[in-house]
């Protein structure tokens, strides 16, 4: 047979998976006799509803193939147990969730029939005979509801709009019924320093504890319920120190504010070495809204329904890209940091960020400044801290900003996963500067809408301090006990927490190790010590003896000015960025020292892992960068193996070496145990089972490049000779 | 490899102590240049010691002029010459032009800056405007490697005298100037024969050929045949050579359709040969349909023949008016073909041209995707991809035998057999296995790369000219990065290969054909990139590099996956160099495990040696620990 066109779509709709059983064959030998199944129960879980007899599909909704299984909505997730034999265990398996599962809150929108979108409140009666899920962590379910009981099938369907769409109490969300069923040991005791309850000032938006220059007065502390107050966020070596404010707004008849303002600002600087730039970050970041729209464009690149619309929009994949410029705002964070990092570090200024609530674009940008500039938030444990810090105490409003509760008039947006995105564009440039994997920053991206853990279902300390009190079972002193993201224990079993860490981390070398003793959270405090003259709010002296030290040692005062930083919009302000850029680059790396991002259009990522994993013709089977770090496993295997037979002849190796560390010692174990050749580029998230082998073929490959027409006629031509051979 | 890294980490090239020749990679970054030494000195041919960087560069770290290759000589030298550098600004210095290289010298600058290109690499030069104010004259050179460079000197005051630039157009354009191109010149000795890195006979073996299928013939042998083929063919058992040559009459340029490569398990094959000349009125010849017969039953596991014709189907029914044309399926019974819509040489040249305008010499920072999207480029290597991933899915899942053709069967062709083959063959992603892919696939099988190079010659606007070779390179470059593993050899082997195509110090890539390249004795009177290449296997080699054997890869061909290289295209950008190779850390690693090892080794030694000699302790502990197994 002579095709005209060999590779024209459509028609080759062969499915490239390897067949599950067809809808016909399930229906004739399986009755719903069989006893109902449920997932394993998490404490505290109660199932809402179910159906028996539903459909979900494979990825490729054109193959019609799917598995039957049974449907249940319950107070945690939607819930998919299939009626077949359960397959081999994951490797990466979340204990509070499987494969099949999405939770409530990880439910982003829900279409019926025709691909209509089902908003909360208008379903009455009726129900789809197809139901596509799209959640937050960007999988996308199938189910078909024709095969079941009518009844059943729209009481589920209604359970699970109901359940994920519409507006609902916080006490509802599962995290309080699974912490009042589990005696969850406090065993996270580091980061309770930020949940001790004890309200001294007044207003919530504040942590427990913060630090304010030491001329700001107990009065000037409540005056606008802290807005336009400046909090220390870290300091410099050099003395000069990052803060962040919420704004006041300006303009007031009075002139108060301006007053307040200007003595706040002469307060970070008079009192100080250094100068104060103050950047308003709403001048020039974009603002939340921005980035819930953008965002919504660019993920709706990876909730592929079908394969048939991936390979159609492949071809115009950068431009869309460009187009919905969730890119160009990650590069417009990461300048907005280099540039803030320019003026620490080159320029010795104090610099206040502010934007309205300075506790969303602020929290950015902050965290991203101290990302580069110190060496302890890129490991696992200064990570931690970071997000404890500026996020979660810095009163980033994440019940509000994920919008679990599905409440009109909250401001949806996905500032934090803005900032891992940021974090993962530093970690693929400088790799091995971070003592976590990029698993580790997709495992938190998608616990943000897993309901359990307290870091993220408040939007401030003061807020969360009081529901877990009044949840509280027990007497009024004893809060109730939740778990925080931080225990991935709750999630993870060891062997795949050891996927979090970055075999290729280059630890400090051991003769810095002394300076700093102990890794233990209080005293990596002493590293980002606030310079002098701070003084801590009054009821504790918490850095006070530290704060002390560093006066005496800085002993010199500068004539103190503040001045306003110029637009930096302005050509200038990037152009001095590049040049900073180019600077460093030119010196030794080092990556315990500052690490800035090229921000030049190649150099800003697609997070391939977390935005195409699931999507099934772009894994690559065998490669990735699994392939690579498997290698990698292997040969730190082998040195520790050696290093143990040296040590066994009880002679040590003097060399002090870099990197090389025995510390992925089980993430090799468990990586090994596996032939690199049967992973694929999804890994951990996707295990290869139940794939074909067969390379997915692009369709509809032609189209673009006819539409779009070569310059001239030079398709036309032929390959040899000049133009006169014209076709 | 490193190289191949992303997805998590920069793409690294591996340019600190390279040891290279051409140097030009490096010439920007007045660091690194200021390094870079030459591979070849004149003095000290054949220590070893020779190739250790460190050595060369205390030697030529002040001089103005360039260390010379053996038979390379100063042409002409000009002081206070500015080169106006696109990322660090005028810089003032002495311009040297030899018959092999233009190198200049900044010495205000510390380091000091060098920039050190072969003039293979030149592809134009023009004289841009006339004396400027300040009575300077300025010259824009227009590279192969996508960069342009500008130099302004003062106007001659003696007008008689030639200036240094119509000396450089003379020796970067020896063909077009009747001399001879420095390839033939230079006589750097090394240890190994590059030009014995490919045996025709012993690459068949390889793949168990002659077998009861398929012989090796040598109808050929004296270029009667085909003039562009090489002169062994793998043809099927059962066609006599005089039936061979009739089906040459039917083969645009007598190309043929000959085995590529042979599945060890399935013996479904790959052939490739040029389009066949149905002209208008449809002629068939019973001669090419009974050889395409015969190369499908030369494969019992499968009753199909596919064929894959590389051009777009509007452009393959257009050849028909020239005579050529595609396969009928009433005339090929069992035969299925398939167009994969890949554009010709002008199509690619214009994307490059537009590539380059959109990368260098600086990225446009708003709209980056979108104007790289606007060049096509990686839309074409998609399509390059996907065509050889199809053939590669055909051999591999179908078991079935391919045909593949283009027009003539040098540009696409190569690109799509020698692809698809590095997909099936593990041999071929070795270092020595991917030499001899290139000497067999493309330069055995007649790619044109004087024609598509066009090496010194300077006409620089000859419809010829394409960058297919680049592309191919670029391909193996995505799937490298793919699969970070699964190559023996790094990102800087594939610049390597690039910067020698083009600069005209090895005698590789000279000439159309391997009739050509014996009658102009090259393999006598050039030295084979391989040569050099080979005396240093350790600058490109992958540390990760893990021998998968006989694993098929199978490359997703996204859009989603693919990605501009870098390393290559925008190299010259100090901006997007990374400070410290990727692979830097894994060499590390590797030499701490070597370390490790030769302790454990020695430790090893010395117990037994005393447990020899102490016979008392019979049970000694050490003797139990097992020897340590090396990988690399």
């Amino acid at each position: 047979m002579l095709s005209s066109l060999g590779s024209a779509g459509g028609k080759s709709a062969k499915p490239s998976f390897v067949s599950y059983v067809t809808p016909e064959e399930i229906k004739s030998e399986k009755e719903p006799s069989r006893k109902e199944k449920h997932p394993d129960l998490l404490p505290g879980e109660v199932v809402f509803c179910s159906a028996s007899t539903v459909l979900k599909y494979t990825q490729d909704d054109l193959s019609q193939r799917g598995v039957f299984g049974v449907l249940l909505c319950t107070n945690f997730r939607v819930s998919f147990v299939s009626d077949e034999a359960p397959t081999e265990e994951m490797l990466f398996k979340n204990k509070l969730y499987g494969e099949n599962d999405i939770p409530l809150s990880c439910v982003d929108n829900i279409y019926g029939d025709k691909r209509k979108l089902i908003t909360g409140g208008l379903v009455k009666n009726k129900y789809p005979s197809k139901m596509i899920i799209h959640c937050k962590d960007l999988r996308v379910f199938q189910f078909s509801l024709s095969f079941s009981k009518e009844e059943d099938a729209k009481k589920i369907f209604q359970g699970i709009v109901h359940h994920c769409l519409e507006p609902k109490s916080l006490r509802c969300l599962f995290a309080f019924s699974y912490c009042e069923n589990t005696s969850y040991p406090g065993s996270y005791s580091y980061c309770r320093e930020h949940l001790v309850s004890s309200r001294s000032l007044g207003f919530l938006l504040f942590p427990v504890y913060f630090i304010v220059p030491k001329n700001v007065s107990d009065e000037d502390l409540t005056k606008y319920q802290g807005k336009g107050l400046p909090m220390w966020c870290w300091s410099h070596h050099s003395g000069c120190a990052l803060f962040k404010t919420a704004s006041i707004p300006l303009v007031q008849e009075d002139n108060v504010p301006q007053t307040y303002m200007e003595k706040m600002l002469t307060a970070v600087a008079h009192n100080h070495l250094y100068s104060v730039k103050t950047e308003d970050l709403s001048d020039t970041l974009p603002t939340v809204q921005d980035i819930l729209l953008s965002y919504n464009r660019f993920k709706q690149f990876f909730l592929i329904d079908n394969t048939t619309e991936f390979w159609m929009s492949d071809m115009k994949w950068f431009s869309s890209l460009d187009n919905c410029g969730w890119l160009d705002i990650i590069r417009q964070c990461l300048q907005k940091a280099v540039e803030v990092v320019e003026s620490l570090e080159k320029e010795n200024t104090n610099v206040l960020i502010m934007e309205e609530g300075g506790s969303d674009l602020c929290c950015v940008v902050s965290s991203l400044v101290q990302l580069m500039l110190d060496p302890y938030y890129r490991t696992l444990l200064g990570f931690q801290s970071l997000v404890q810090k500026e996020w979660v105490a810095g009163g980033h409003a994440f019940l509000d900003r994920s919008n679990h509760l599905h409440l009109k008039d909250k401001v949806e947006s996905p500032v934090f996963l803005l900032f891992l995105e940021c974090v993962w564009q530093l970690q693929q440039q400088h790799g091995p500067a971070f003592q976590f994997s990029e698993t580790y920053l997709t495992v938190l991206s998608d616990s943000i809408h897993v309901p359990v853990f307290t870091t993220f279902l408040f939007n401030n300390d003061g807020h969360r301090d009081s529901l877990l009190r009044a949840e509280s079972p027990h007497t009024q002193r004893s809060p109730l006990n939740c778990p925080t993201v931080w225990d991935w224990s709750v999630q993870f079993d060891c062997k795949a927490q050891d996927l979090f860490t970055n075999p290729l981390y280059t630890e400090k070398p051991k003769q810095d190790t002394s300076v700093r003793k102990s890794y233990r959270p209080r005293h990596l405090r002493q590293l980002s010590l606030p310079s002098s003259a701070f003084k801590t709010p009054p009821k504790k002296g918490f850095f006070k003896d530290e704060a002390d030290n560093l006066k005496k040692i800085l002993g010199v005062k500068r004539l103190s000015r503040w001045m306003l930083s110029p637009s930096s919009d302005s050509p200038q302000t990037s152009s001095s960025v590049r040049e900073f850029y180019e600077a460093w680059q030119t010196k030794p790396l080092d990556y315990h020292g500052l690490l800035l991002p090229c921000l030049d259009g190649p150099s800003i990522r697609v997070w391939m892992q977390r935005y195409l994993r699931w999507i099934h013709d772009v894994q690559i089977l065998g490669g990735g960068p699994v392939a690579m770090l498997s290698k990698v496993s292997e040969i730190l295997g082998e040195v520790q193996e050696l290093q143990r037979q040296l040590d066994r002849h009880g002679c040590t190796l003097t060399s002090n070496h870099k990197g090389a560390r025995p510390r992925a010692k089980t993430a090799a174990a468990v990586i090994a145990a596996r032939s690199s050749v049967r992973l694929s580029s999804s890994f951990p998230f996707v295990t290869s089972r139940n794939w074909s082998f067969k390379p997915a073929i692009p369709t509809s490959l032609l189209q673009s490049l006819m539409v779009t027409g070569m310059a001239g006629n030079l398709a036309d031509r032929e390959d040899d000779g000049g133009p006169e051979s014209l076709v | 490899m490193v190289l191949f890294l992303t997805g998590h980490y920069p793409i690294v090239h591996v340019f600190c102590n390279s040891v290279d020749s051409t140097s030009t990679s490096r010439s920007d970054r007045s660091t690194h240049a200021a390094k870079t030494p030459y591979a070849m000195s004149s003095d000290n041919v054949s220590t070893s010691t020779e190739f250790s960087p460190e050595l060369r560069v205390l030697r030529d770290s002040n001089k103005e002029e360039p260390q010379l290759l053996p038979k390379e000589s100063v042409q002409d030298m000009a002081k206070d010459v500015t080169y106006i550098c696109p990322y660090i600004g005028a810089l003032r210095g002495t311009l040297t032009v030899t018959n092999y290289r233009l190198f200049f010298r900044c010495m205000d600058r510390e380091p000091a800056f060098v920039l050190d290109l072969p003039l293979g690499v030149v592809s134009r030069v023009e004289k841009i405007g006339g004396a400027s104010s300040r009575g300077e004259v300025s010259y824009g050179l227009v590279c192969k490697d996508i960069r342009n460079l500008r130099f302004a000197h003062k106007q001659m005051e003696d007008s008689l005298r030639k200036s240094i630039f119509e000396i450089l157009m003379k020796f970067a354009f020896p063909v077009s100037n009747g001399l001879p191109i420095f390839a033939f010149e230079y006589g750097q000795v090394y240890p190994e024969n590059g030009w014995k890195v490919y045996d025709a006979q012993a690459e068949y073996k390889r793949q168990g050929i002659p077998n009861e299928s398929w012989r090796i013939t040598k109808v050929n042998d004296h270029y009667e045949v085909c003039d562009t083929y090489p002169s062994n063919l793998v043809v099927p058992v059962n066609i006599p050579d005089e039936e061979l040559k009739r089906v040459a009459a039917f083969r645009a340029k007598g190309r043929i359709p000959v085995l590529s490569w042979i599945h060890p398990e399935s013996q479904a094959t790959v052939t490739r040969c040029s389009q066949p000349m149905v002209g208008v009125n449809g002629k068939r010849s019973k001669d090419d349909e009974k050889y395409l017969q015969a190369i499908m039953d030369a494969n019992a596991q499968s009753h199909k023949l596919f064929i894959f014709d590389a051009r777009p189907s509007v452009n393959a029914a257009a050849n028909k008016m020239k005579g050529g044309g595609y396969e009928s399926e009433d005339a090929y019974q069992n035969a299925e073909l398939v167009f994969l819509d890949i554009h010709n040489i002008h199509v690619m040249r214009e994307s490059l041209r537009k590539l380059k305008e959109v990368v260098y010499p600086n990225i446009e920072e708003s709209h980056w995707l979108s104007n790289l999207e606007s060049t096509h480029w990686l839309e074409h290597i998609k399509l390059i991809l996907a065509g050889a991933l199809r053939i590669a899915d055909k051999v591999e899942s179908g078991k079935t035998s391919v045909v593949v053709h283009c027009s003539d069967g040098w540009d696409r062709t190569a690109q799509l057999t020698s692809l698809a083959m590095l997909m099936l063959d593990g041999h071929y992603r070795t270092i020595r296995g991917f030499q001899v892919l290139l000497e067999k696939e493309w330069l055995s099988f007649g790619h044109r790369f004087q024609l598509r190079i066009g090496h010194g010659d300077k006409n620089h606007t000859d419809a010829d000219r394409s960058p297919v070779f680049l592309q191919f390179i670029d391909c193996v470059w995505q799937i490298a990065r793919q699969f970070p593993a699964a190559f023996e050899f790094n990102e800087y082997f594939l610049v390597t290969i690039l910067d020698h195509m083009y600069s005209c110090l090895f005698g590789t890539f000279m000439c159309n054909s391997e009739q050509q390249r014996v009658k102009e004795e090259l393999p006598k009177k050039t030295v084979s990139l391989w040569a050099y290449i080979n005396s240093q296997l350790e600058e490109f080699t992958n540390p990760l590099y893990v021998n998968y054997s006989n694993h098929v890869l199978f490359p997703v061909v996204s859009m989603r996956h693919l990605e501009l290289w870098v390393g290559y295209y925008i190299r010259w950008n100090p901006r997007m160099r990374p400070q410290e190779p990727v692979h830097q850390r894994y060499k590390e690693l590797l030499a701490k495990r070597a370390e490790l090892q030769k302790r454990v080794e020695e430790l090893q030694r010395d117990v037994t040696n005393r447990s020899a000699s102490s016979t008392e302790r019979a049970g000694s502990p050490t003797r139990s620990i097992t020897p340590v197994q090396t990988f690399v």
